[in-house]
């Protein structure tokens, strides 16, 4: 009976993150990018800075009507939001946040191949916006799905190579076992990796400068143009959570997650804030670069990132191997 | 329960949980959401104009070559986690194995590279 509380009580906790970090992020993009603008961003709700703008935005979005169009495939239209969703509260379960005043790792659940799981579960959220493209009945929609297909094909293996890196590095694919694994010195021998994998991360969860998919000027919303309402907010918070989710997978695999001065005490804060460093890194390259082109997009992973993975697969086994 | 089967229970638990909040999202949303029904709202969306034949339709899909070139090294990246793990121990015999197996995949790469098959326009 106790073992079945404490799995609904780690539910409870991860679906609470799920809730609350993801729309830190999603403020921490309003503010960060109107002042990057020369703007001031929301000032109004909740009347401290527009602290509530994300609140008032979902109890906006939660009274308004879903239309479905009458082209599109009904059920599959309907189920996208949420195939875009549930795999990123599935990959945050896997997710350490560090130890907190002596205590064990916060994790929702330690998995043998946790690193595996969390970019399992990422690439199937990418699915979601494929059905959206499809099954829209639109045309911008359409292109916009295809985009996601090819971009999805392209980004998946430099980030995967480079994942691997890692992982042998540490000899584990444990994410607590990575990060305990993780030394200062690796900063240098993974720098190509952190790069390929942040870029490669950039373009999987559909970021700019890597939004062709999306991109507004020529495509309205790509996959989304059709939705609204709640249905366009799941696909917003999921877009957000896949922020956490790389921020976070970055943070432990390459800024060795909870190591800072105290760890034992403050290890869950020392993660929360280099969380927070690579989100605000990932919304600076959105306002400081132009969207790539389509082609440029997918000639950049296959002729630069695939091979700069390789070449730290190498140097990785190398430096394991001697 | 052995401690596997533990690890794997909050996974289920998770996976569970997940859909529970995404179906509690739609549920929320369709009990205060208002429905008035108008033919021209569920016209498909094209920059205000009224749509020109349908979305549906065939188009060349240039893409696919992406999926071939994805599908070669998918292959090679399932062995590669397991591989990684236990470097440390086999040692540098490993290693090479594993290169010459990665030499073969990117000499295919390269093979898609010199066709010109990853330049957009020829």
């Amino acid at each position: 009976m106790s073992e079945l509380l404490e799995v609904i009580l780690r539910c409870v906790l991860v679906i609470g993150a799920f809730m609350t970090l993801p729309l830190l992020i999603g403020q921490m993009e309003h503010k960060q990018m109107a002042h990057m603008q020369s703007r001031v961003g929301p000032m109004y709700a909740g009347r401290f800075h527009g602290w509530a703008q994300l609140i008032a935005d979902g109890v906006k979005f939660l009274q308004k009507e879903s239309v479905t169009p009458a082209a599109a495939d009904k059920p599959v239209f309907a189920l996208a939001p949420a195939v875009a969703l549930v795999p990123y509260v599935i990959a945050m379960v896997a997710i350490p946040l560090g130890p907190l005043f002596g205590s064990d790792v916060l994790i929702g659940t330690d998995l043998d191949a946790g690193l595996f799981f969390v970019l399992a579960a990422m690439s199937i959220g990418v699915i979601g916006s494929l059905m959206a493209g499809v099954a829209s009945g639109n045309k911008y929609s359409y292109v916009g799905g295809l985009r996601v297909a090819a971009q999805l094909m392209s980004y998946e293996l430099p980030m995967v190579l480079a994942a691997a890196s890692v992982a042998m590095m540490a000899g584990t694919l444990s994410l607590v076992g990575i990060a305990d694994a993780w030394e200062p010195w690796w900063l240098i021998v993974q720098l190509p990796g952190l790069v390929v994998f942040f870029v490669a991360g950039l373009a999987e969860i559909q970021r700019p400068p890597f939004d062709a998919p999306l991109a507004d000027a020529e495509l309205v919303m790509g996959p989304f143009t059709e939705y609204g309402g709640m249905r366009f907010a799941m696909f917003l918070l999921s877009e957000y959570a896949g922020i956490v989710v790389l921020a976070a997978l970055t943070a432990v695999l390459y800024l060795g997650g909870w190591a800072g001065p105290w760890s034992d005490q403050l290890g869950a804060a020392w993660m929360l804030l280099k969380i927070a460093a690579v989100g605000f890194v990932v919304i600076w390259a959105r306002v400081a670069y132009p969207r790539l082109r389509e082609d440029q997009l997918n000639a950049l992973a296959w002729k630069v990132l695939v091979p700069l993975a390789l070449v730290q697969l190498t140097i990785s086994t190398l430096v394991v191997v001697s | 329960m052995g401690g596997f089967l533990d690890d794997y229970a909050v996974v289920g638990g998770i996976v569970v949980a997940a859909i529970l909040l995404a179906s509690a999202m739609l549920g929320a949303n369709s009990l205060m959401r208002p429905k008035v029904a108008a033919r021209e709202k569920e016209l498909t969306y094209e920059s205000g104009v009224d749509p020109v034949g349908e979305g549906w339709a065939q188009s060349t899909i240039r893409y696919y070559v992406y999926a071939f070139l994805y599908v070669i090294f998918a292959v090679d990246a399932v062995f590669l986690f397991p591989w990684a793990v236990v470097l440390e121990k086999l040692g540098s015999a490993a290693a090479v194995e594993m290169g010459i197996f990665i030499a073969i995949v990117v000499v295919g790469l390269v093979y898609a590279w010199r066709k010109g098959v990853l330049t957009w326009t020829r």
